[in-house]
């Protein structure tokens, strides 16, 4: 099942979501297209249940496709609108649909909810905003809008009216964890495709007569980045296995609940240290053509910064990991690498 | 079972770690890597990629360590507080470098040496998995497990896939009573990473084998009944990979003679091994003559994943985070540090454990395991780092226990190894640029 969602997802992307697209998105050009060709496919709806008209896919089920967003430098959030639809419709709700982000909010002085720098917030039609122990969907139209760093992220800031006026999910979702969960598999993919393009590259550029891939450093360059992008990738995907004696899913809750945070945890930090490096040596490898705009390298190395930041760092989530690993009665760490790799498969 | 699983079947050495790992040699021949590495056309030369070009490393799935063989935990951690009670952390960090053939013949006898190895030789006939359990509790208690580590890891699987059944029936039930101690003979003087330089000869004479010359980097010879030797028994060191078979030498034998050597923290695990024409019967020979080379290479993937290279350092790093967890040692930064190397920790064990997996489906992820190592090997190397910073940048330094200090001042010094044996961080990246189709 999960593998014919992915090919699916694959081909349309293949079709739909060149980086011509990207860039003109990202230079601000209207996501409708794109948009309707995804959800007319549906998989937007992948993880809502089958009795409400969805697939009912679990997280593991979905992440190849999570994996390939970042692959192809998605600049609509995909992954976030499945599972606010999925959240949504276990409240009951009907979400919109167009794409939704992932809020974490807080209350400024003047009793707005504000959230700083939503991934995707300037392509989303809505977000999903958490805030003191409740979740609620609010419209972007309604919010003032500010600019960050990368470019299809939004500062966004709504007044206490669109707030109360605003459906509310029966749970709350822990959108910083479901964001970071995002990211992880979107740097797990992006990693890989920024991987295979350096090693691409290397076969292909000739210097001194021969293909740089020819030369030993070049070789070991592309040997570590092999490694932290199989290392980020199996974090990644670990994150979305349940661990032993829990349930994968449950339909009548949030649809992340069987995930251990300390999974997410380590997988947002493998590959948001991944990132940082894998981005550096793939520049080192192709050199100055790999520093231009027109070269495609860079659309995914932007985001491998940009992703490594969102929804906490490398660090955030260490202090995270590390709280509980001081925590824990047994003596032995092993036990705690236990907890976050095991699992059954048939549970999964 | 045993043929094809074996995340631990390892011909190629312990005492490999120093020295060649059978697929280095100054000209780069390796003879059967490349016929499992996918060909370079999986690799598109231009730009833009393909979305058909998955990479190869997209199909190695998570795998789950099976129930029944998970259950062993329990019985053997309880085992291990028992025989380990009262151990310092700083001899417990030595585990599969520590000697103590008490605890070999204790193992033995609850059935956990040779587990992988069939039960008509006195092995359980268990999977792959339950050795992972094994010595993945093996070393993160510290458990002095060298006097039988090569014998259970390489020796006794070596045996099991190349030897006569006079070989099997010789000695297989020994190792897996813990009576019984291996070492490995690859390095020598002139031929470290370019190991198909081995000049230690055999001849044949009417009486067997004669044997000449000498190895080295050789761990725990001085301790150990046997080696299983890659010598040159036709032809000239310039032949390379032809010519070289590997014989089982009596260790008892007239003619041998072992010295030992002392590594930088004081021990005496290494040694150099002397053959001055020692007679060996026509059976010393294990496998086919002049297919050495082919044996010592052909599961390479084997000894590259397993859970010593991973959790080198967990001994100290365990001492270290209980010391954390104390009002004393606890600081921000601290736990910051642990939560950095848990996070680097855990998709090694997850990665280690797909290898198992791979191996015991017949796959040879030589790629993986090459990554698995480097990756493992440099961790190990980091952790006694980062503690020694963490530690050193105390207000009072004082405050900080003395064993930890002492178990700290140890994993430093023998660090180096971590990425030296098994073969070197460079030998693995050059594996993993041919794996890449760059070579």
């Amino acid at each position: 099942m999960d593998s014919l969602i992915s090919d699916a997802l694959a081909t349309l992307l293949s079709d739909r979501c060149g980086f011509d697209v990207v860039r003109a998105i990202e230079s601000g050009s209207s996501t409708t297209d794109l948009w309707q060709a995804i959800d007319a496919a549906g998989f937007a709806d992948a993880m809502v249940s089958e009795a409400q008209g969805g697939a009912g896919l679990s997280v593991a089920a979905v992440a190849e496709c999570w994996m390939l967003a970042g692959r192809h430098a998605l600049p609509v959030p995909l992954a976030e609108t499945m599972i606010v639809r999925a959240s949504a419709a276990r409240s009951g709700i009907t979400a919109p649909r167009g794409p939704i982000a992932l809020g974490t909010g807080h209350r400024t002085a003047s009793s707005a909810v504000r959230c700083a720098s939503v991934v995707g917030g300037r392509t989303a039609h809505a977000v999903l905003v958490s805030i003191a122990g409740e979740s609620r969907l609010l419209i972007v139209s309604e919010a003032a809008a500010e600019r960050c760093a990368f470019e299809l992220d939004l500062t966004l800031e709504w007044p206490q009216s669109s707030w109360e006026a605003a459906p509310r999910l029966a749970m709350k979702v822990d959108t910083r964890l479901a964001q970071a969960l995002v990211l992880a598999l979107q740097l797990a993919g992006a990693l890989d495709a920024v991987f295979q393009r350096s090693l691409a590259w290397a076969n292909e550029r000739e210097q001194f007569g021969k293909p740089i891939g020819k030369f030993q450093a070049i070789q070991h360059q592309l040997s570590l980045m092999a490694e932290e992008a199989f290392a980020a990738r199996m974090a990644a995907r670990i994150a979305c296995l349940a661990a032993p004696g829990q349930p994968s899913t449950n339909t009548e809750q949030d649809p992340l609940a069987a995930i251990d945070p300390l999974r997410i945890a380590i997988a947002k930090a493998r590959a948001s240290e991944a990132a940082l490096q894998v981005a550096q040596m793939a520049h080192a490898v192709h050199g100055a053509i790999g520093f231009t705009a027109e070269f495609d390298l860079q659309l995914l190395t932007r985001r491998l910064h940009a992703w490594r930041q969102a929804a906490g760092s490398e660090s955030a989530w260490h202090d995270r990991l590390g709280q509980a690993l001081v925590a824990s009665p047994s003596r032995l760490s092993l036990d705690l690498l236990r907890q976050t790799t095991d699992f059954h498969a048939q549970a999964a | 079972m045993m043929k094809t699983t074996g995340v631990m079947v390892n011909p190629v050495a312990f005492e490999g770690k120093y020295a060649g790992d059978g697929c280095r040699g100054g000209n780069e021949r390796v003879v059967d890597m490349r016929s499992d590495t996918p060909p370079e056309h999986c690799y598109p030369k231009g730009l833009p990629l393909s979305n058909a070009a998955m990479s190869q490393l997209a199909g190695f799935d998570p795998a789950e360590i099976p129930a029944e063989d998970e259950a062993l935990r329990p019985e053997v951690r309880a085992f291990l507080a028992h025989h380990l009670n009262g151990l310092r952390a700083e001899t417990r960090a030595r585990s599969w470098s520590g000697y103590d053939p008490a605890l070999s013949r204790a193992l033995g006898a609850r059935g956990w040496l040779g587990i992988t190895l069939p039960r008509e030789y006195g092995g359980s006939g268990r999977s792959a998995y339950a050795r992972y359990v094994l010595v993945e509790e093996f070393l993160c208690a510290g458990a002095p497990v060298g006097s039988h580590w090569i014998a259970d890891r390489q020796s006794g699987p070596l045996i099991l896939k190349y030897g006569t059944e006079a070989q099997k029936q010789f000695h297989l039930p020994k190792i897996c009573r813990g009576e019984s101690f291996f070492c490995i003979g690859m390095s020598e003087p002139s031929s470290g990473s370019d190991l198909a330089s081995v000049r230690t000869r055999a001849r044949r004479n009417d009486a067997g084998w004669l044997l000449n010359g000498r190895k080295i980097w050789t761990t725990n010879a001085h301790h150990c009944h046997y080696m299983i030797a890659l010598v040159r028994t036709s032809g000239e060191p310039g032949d390379r990979h032809q010519g070289l078979s590997q014989l089982i030498v009596d260790l008892s034998l007239p003619g041998v003679t072992v010295r030992p050597i002392t590594d930088l923290a004081g021990d005496r695990h290494f040694c150099e091994v002397f053959f001055d024409d020692v007679q060996l019967g026509p059976e010393a020979l294990i496998g086919a003559e002049g297919q050495g080379w082919a044996q010592v290479t052909a599961e390479l993937a084997y000894e590259r994943s397993g859970p010593e290279r991973i959790y080198s350092s967990m001994v100290v790093f365990d001492e270290w985070l209980a010391w954390i967890r104390t009002p004393a040692g606890h600081s921000a930064s601290a736990t910051r540090l642990a939560g950095r190397i848990a996070s680097h920790l855990a998709p090694l064990r997850a990665m280690s454990i797909a290898v198992t997996a791979q191996l015991s489906a017949g796959q040879s992820p030589v790629v993986e395991a090459a990554l698995v190592k480097d990756l493992g090997t440099s961790l190990e190397q980091q952790i006694p780092a980062l503690i020694a910073d963490d530690l050193a940048s105390r207000e009072d330094p004082s405050t900080v226990p003395a064993e930890l200090l002492a178990t700290l001042a140890y994993t430093t010094r023998i660090a180096p190894s971590f990425s030296l044996r098994g073969g070197t961080r460079e030998i693995l990246r050059g594996m993993i640029a041919r794996g890449l189709g760059l070579r």
